[in-house]
């Protein structure tokens, strides 16, 4: 065999292999929870708490139809005397002796989810893209305090804020409202996307905006249509993180909201069905919760270091 | 391109790094127009001037966390000297002085409390940094695939901790969990309740943090790994540095800066840490899980000593704070050498 000419600092083939291995194998322990949460919102709820746990069960969509209605109990002869199912989720109910009570809550909470986490991330980004521009470019007092104040109001435990939030909220007729949820997840964010934004901004040459403006673009115009198209990739990236914050919150959201504007983090490990938690219907809606951010990491896998680092850490 | 460690504690504007950025389409052609030479000045032509321009811009960022972050803050420092009661918004509010800060910090439940946290804290830091660096090792060789599992392996830290703690308590349900299911498989007698039981739940919540984020410490130390230059290692190699030096002399050092950042973000999410707890085990069972967030929580809005819960915030903000600014020295010594 002939021998590969193989650089001092590149790893040998079996170290590269043993490397692998490992990690792989850390991979996926790490993700057999996540695949069990999929799992489980297949499953019957007798399935879900089979003992010992069933690794391959029948599936169901039972979880589902759980997860996005109410139901109640009915005795045989009632059974007898219904109509027959008319939809395929109806006979599902049937099928575990009860009938149709009504929507759930689910799709409201996670309209809610939604609602709350783009509108305050939009917030975040017009008011956070027009601050990060002013402190890349102009001279602002303050400037280098920047990173040490958004440290120091993550050193504030969540609660410690919602305290005095409650209260103002509560003068303002605030609480449980989609606008004082968006105001407040705004301002946690704002502070960070600041400080990502400005250093997308800082790797933008002065010169472009400065070449615009001497073909007659006033100071607006150069950032509307040159800085802006070139801040593209970390606008989006920005977003993506706030979208993100927003989307997983829970103190704020436990403590502020309750009916209306109630987000799904708080309500997903309140699901209860006969005799307990009803696993299935709670992983089916965890399923759907966690589906957005699993597709959003993988797409922001490049820029992840910077944002949950804030910024401290560059690529 | 390397990454490296940017912090306004040690260089505010470093180099900009420019190879990644698009040529801009005509960039050229203004430059080869030739000096700017008898120009009138740009200001001359713009709407608004640049001051202007720059507190329009700054105002409302500024508002707003005048509102919503200075102010609430400074409240909770006047409610922390009073005696107010958030479910009795209409009886009258005494001015205590420094008494609710000597109740927290002669309460002995507080300092229950602190240890739980000391304890959580430390124990997961210390396996999450272990974890991470060893997995940064290992991935930093650069194997096939390696990129793809490097972001499966991220996956777990862009979850919500509620929803994740809510979760792992149906994971260590005792007869149907799968945690006691996999030890059973490898002949353990399975019959252990991880939240049940007062000696194994403090781990519990460890366990569940440490697959959460160690990712996050692996990130972290991987984009270390790579930001040390390979000449360090080609002139160690040169004097035939064993590997056990080359780890002690060049590795260690270099990453230091990115262990000690770990550190800081790490501790400062855990000291805090309630959302992940608070649905895993409710602070249970008695009090031998109640981290000082969950202990907040109850004083606050549940017993609704808000005088009493907005002191106890505010020495819990004073320990991170100092904790935090513990590392950010040793981080910038670290940095100078």
């Amino acid at each position: 065999m002939k021998a590969i000419p193989h650089s001092p600092l590149e790893p040998t083939s079996l170290a590269k292999w043993f490397a692998g291995i490992i990690v792989i194998g850390y991979a996926v322990i790490s993700l057999v929870p996540l695949a069990w949460i999929f799992m489980t919102s297949f499953r019957t709820p007798e399935d879900a708490i089979a003992y010992p746990p069933k690794i391959v069960a029948k599936p169901s969509l039972i979880g589902y139809v759980n997860l996005f209605t109410t139901r109640s109990r009915v005795g045989a002869d009632e059974m007898a005397a219904l109509p027959p199912p008319k939809t395929w989720y109806e006979s599902l109910v049937r099928e575990q002796q009860m009938i149709l009570a009504g929507p759930s809550r689910f799709s409201d909470r996670y309209t809610n989810s939604l609602l709350i986490g783009f509108g305050s991330t939009f917030l975040s980004i017009v008011l956070g893209t027009l601050a990060a521009y002013a402190f890349s470019r102009f001279r602002v007092p303050g400037k280098d305090d920047w990173l040490f104040f958004i440290l120091s109001t993550r050193m504030m435990p969540p609660i410690a804020i919602a305290i005095p939030v409650y209260l103002m909220f509560r003068q303002l007729g605030l609480n449980d409202t989609h606008v004082g949820l968006i105001l407040l997840y705004t301002v946690v964010n704002l502070s960070l996307a600041v400080w990502l934004l400005q250093g997308f901004m800082d790797e933008i040459p002065k010169e472009y905006e400065e070449a615009a403006m001497v073909d007659g673009y006033t100071r607006w115009q150069a950032f509307l249509k040159v800085v802006l198209p070139q801040a593209a990739t970390g606008i989006a990236t920005t977003s993506i993180f706030c979208l993100i914050f927003a989307w997983n919150e829970y103190a704020f959201a436990l403590l502020l909201t309750s009916g209306t504007a109630q987000t799904a983090p708080p309500f997903i490990p309140t699901i209860i069905g006969e005799g307990g938690l009803d696993w299935p219907a709670m992983a089916a809606g965890t399923t759907l919760f966690l589906l957005p951010v699993l597709v959003f990491t993988v797409l922001l896998r490049k820029h992840l270091l910077r944002g949950v680092t804030f910024g401290a850490i560059r690529k | 391109m390397k990454p490296r460690v940017f912090t306004q504690w040690a260089q505010p504007a470093a180099a900009v790094p420019a190879a990644n950025l698009p040529e801009p389409v005509g960039g050229n052609a203004h430059r080869a127009s030739g000096p700017v030479s008898g120009q009138r000045p740009l200001l001359a032509r713009q709407g608004l001037s640049d001051r202007a321009l720059a507190w329009l811009f700054v105002g409302p960022t500024v508002a707003l966390l005048l509102a919503f972050n200075i102010f609430p803050t400074l409240w909770t420092v006047y409610l922390s000297f009073t005696n107010y009661r958030a479910n009795h918004p209409n009886s009258e509010v005494v001015w205590q002085g420094l008494s609710n800060y000597k109740r927290v910090l002669n309460d002995e439940a507080v300092w229950e409390h602190l240890s739980v946290t000391a304890h959580f804290l430390c124990t997961s830091i210390a396996l999450q940094l272990v974890l991470g660096f060893g997995l940064a090792l290992l991935l930093n060789r650069k194997f096939r695939s390696h990129s793809f599992w490097s972001t499966a392996i991220l996956l777990p830290m862009m979850l919500a901790p509620a929803v994740v703690g809510t979760f792992w308590k149906y994971f260590f349900e005792p007869q149907y969990g799968i945690f006691n299911a996999i030890f059973r498989f490898f002949g353990a007698s399975g019959d252990f309740t991880m939240l049940g039981s007062t000696q194994l739940s403090p781990w519990a919540i460890v366990i569940v943090d440490t697959w959460m984020w160690t990712p996050y410490v692996m990130l972290l130390l991987l984009a270390g790994l790579r930001s040390i230059p390979p000449y360090l290692y080609e002139a160690a190699e040169i004097d035939r540095a064993s590997e056990w030096t080359k780890f002690w002399r060049i590795t260690l050092p270099m990453v230091m800066p990115f262990i000690l950042l770990a550190l800081l973000f790490r501790s400062i999410e855990n000291f805090k840490m309630f959302d992940l707890v608070d649905n895993l085990t409710n602070g249970g069972p008695g009090s031998v899980t109640e981290l000082a967030s969950i202990a907040l929580k109850r004083e606050a809005f549940e017993k609704w000593r808000t005088g009493y819960a907005s002191a106890f915030a505010i020495i819990l903000f004073v320990a991170i704070y100092g904790m935090s600014m513990v590392t950010v020295n040793f981080l910038n010594k670290v940095k100078q050498r």
